[in-house]
């Protein structure tokens, strides 16, 4: 498996939403702590060592 | 006269003047500088195999001070191979499970040897100086049995010229210098090694901005026999992780982490360590129990190795060839691992029976053991002390997320505690040509697992052996002989396999002939029995192609 970088969320505009939600009301301090944790769990459920390498990659050369 | 550098705990090897140190010098097979846990089980080792050992020790006995406490699984199976394995098992605190906190929260807790049928437990906590003592009765007890081996207290070497086939040291002794010639000549000799030194060899590394201060308190305490570590400890003054670990005597080891600018001189302050004691040890329901301090130091550490651990006839093994962070303990740990893997080597070179190369191949896998520890107890330091804002969130998040997931607590990392190391791709490695289970492959150390009264470790001493499961070896045959090692046959048959010796040797296979090191790593494997191709193997763990 490698790496999707193609559209690949149903309801684009729904998710962005979300996960700007997620972060209301929390302090800077507190919004970082968030995107850690929501880091490690997205990047648990992956688990394909190839495909974070390639994620961690593509993150950079944005 | 040798400087004192240090209170001994044990006085095991008073001063005694010898005649050599009166005559022109005399030439010795190997001798061994350092009389530490490393020099000491090399020189058993080397005294059990034949080969005379001497071991020169700038002081009469074993320092004071706990130090080093954790003795891993690997270690005692090599102890047991050397006769003081039993000794350190009946004195030793047997733990295997780990607990870690995050501020007053428990995060969670781990065992480390979740499978039966080992000898031996993950872990022992015993003291450094009983380690060596133990080690050193097994010495006396097999120089009564006549095993050539010497060691010289208060002998302290002050010089060390290189001919290239030997070496001549220049010894300093309560009566004056003397000299001595080696053919081999070991530097066990510590992180601060001097022998590394007179040679000008580097030892180069990371060091570490941190101080760590180390209390051990005499209690009597119920806290259960756990490895217990906080990150952010709640208790005032602490720093920034903490560590309660028991050892025999009532003994538990307190360590805390400091900073990096600290006054040490302050900071060893017994009244200001109690305080911090205090606060750790009644941050549980508020009582605090008796105790006294029992040893108190601060230390700071590198992660470094020298690039090649031979040079020429002299060799270098522990601390004065590696060193590690405490984390995981690995420091004397792999030095143990070190004197495994270079005594029957050396052995075989001095009694002619293997050519000089394969001494280089202790160097190869020792370094790569080295390289190993490194990483690991990198890796730890930089969990415990992040190095920068972000790697401080990502840490912080790991261990919020550890307390209700399970995913995230393999990456909680309190220090990966030793293991031993696999020599894959090594040298010495011969074909590895069963579908056998990835434990027990090519380079491994061998699993433990019962056979017979007692574990398949125990039949695997002396020489190299041939341990044969379920395999058509003619029942004549009792060694298979390359030139002059042989490797000597342990046939097991099938109704004598245990579930857990299948399981750990050979999976799937019906049958297997594993050729093992004398140091119980795995040189070769097969489904079945040839002699050709376990004199070749035997060729190449010998180093003699």
């Amino acid at each position: 498996m490698s790496l999707n970088l193609n559209p690949n969320i149903p309801d684009p505009d729904g998710f962005y939403d979300s996960l700007v939600q997620a972060h209301e009301g929390l302090s800077k301090t507190q919004s970082d702590a968030y995107n850690a944790r929501l880091i490690l769990v997205l990047a648990n459920h992956i688990g394909d060592r190839a495909v974070l390498a390639d994620a961690l990659k593509a993150a950079h050369h944005a | 006269m040798p400087d004192v550098r240090y209170e001994t705990a044990f006085k095991l090897y008073p001063y005694e003047k010898v005649a050599a140190q009166d005559t022109a010098p005399v030439r010795h097979p190997v001798v061994i500088v350092g009389g530490g846990p490393i020099g000491m089980a090399l020189a058993l080792d080397l005294g059990q195999r034949g080969t005379p050992a001497l071991v020169l020790d700038d002081h009469d006995g074993v320092g004071l001070g706990s130090r080093a406490i954790c003795f891993a699984k690997r270690t005692l199976e090599i102890a047991d191979r050397l006769g003081a394995g039993q000794a350190m098992l009946d004195k030793g605190v047997v733990w295997n499970v780990g607990r870690v906190f995050h501020g007053d929260s428990s995060v969670f807790d781990f065992n480390l040897l979740p499978e039966e049928g080992h000898a031996h437990p993950a872990f022992i906590n015993l003291q450094q100086p009983y380690f060596e003592k133990f080690l050193v009765d097994q010495i006396r007890v097999e120089q009564a049995k006549g095993a050539p081996i010497e060691i010289r207290g208060r002998n302290q070497v002050t010089g060390l010229h290189d001919h290239g086939d030997h070496v001549t040291l220049d010894i300093n002794t309560p009566d004056g210098s003397y000299q001595i010639e080696a053919d081999w000549l070991i530097a066990c000799d510590g992180a601060r090694s001097p022998v590394r030194d007179f040679m000008g060899l580097s030892f180069e590394g990371r060091v570490f901005e941190d101080n760590f201060l180390i209390a051990d308190v005499k209690m009597k305490a119920d806290f259960p026999t756990e490895r217990w570590f906080w990150f952010e400890p709640p208790f005032e003054g602490a720093g920034q992780s903490a560590l309660l670990h028991k050892q025999p005597d009532d003994i538990w080891r307190i360590d805390f982490q400091l900073g990096w600018d600290i006054d040490r001189a302050k900071e060893l302050d017994p009244d200001r360590i109690r305080t911090r004691v205090d606060a750790m040890l009644g941050s549980r329901d508020g009582t605090i129990p008796d105790y006294a301090l029992e040893w108190t130091s601060i230390y700071t550490f590198q992660c470094r190795r020298m690039e090649d651990f031979r040079h020429g006839s002299v060799l270098f093994a522990g601390d004065s060839a590696h060193q590690v962070s405490p984390f995981g303990a690995r420091g004397a740990n792999s030095g143990v691992q070190d004197a495994d893997n270079l005594a029957w080597k050396l052995d075989l070179v001095v009694k002619g029976h293997a050519p000089e190369a394969l001494l280089d191949s202790y160097s190869t896998e020792r370094s790569h053991g080295a390289d190993e520890n490194i990483l690991n107890s990198t890796r730890a330091t930089d969990f415990l002390t992040p190095k920068s804002e972000t790697s401080q969130i990502f840490r912080n998040a790991v261990l919020q997320l550890a307390q209700h997931h399970a995913f995230a607590r393999p990456l909680v990392n309190s220090g990966r505690l030793s293991v031993p190391c696999v020599y894959d791709e090594m040298p010495l490695n011969g074909p590895d040509k069963l579908h056998a289970p990835h434990v027990s492959r090519v380079g491994a150390p061998c699993p433990d697992a019962p056979l017979g009264d007692g574990y398949v470790l125990n039949a695997l001493v002396g020489g190299f052996t041939l341990l044969a499961l379920n395999a058509d070896v003619p029942t004549e045959v009792t060694g298979v002989t390359e030139a002059d090692v042989t490797a000597r046959v342990v046939p097991v048959p099938d109704d004598a396999i245990t579930d857990d010796l299948r399981a750990r040797y050979l999976g799937d296979a019906k049958s297997a002939v594993y050729l093992i090191r004398p140091d119980q790593h795995v040189a070769a494997r097969w489904a079945d029995f040839d002699t050709a191709s376990v004199r070749a193997a035997l060729r190449t763990a010998c180093g003699m192609e």
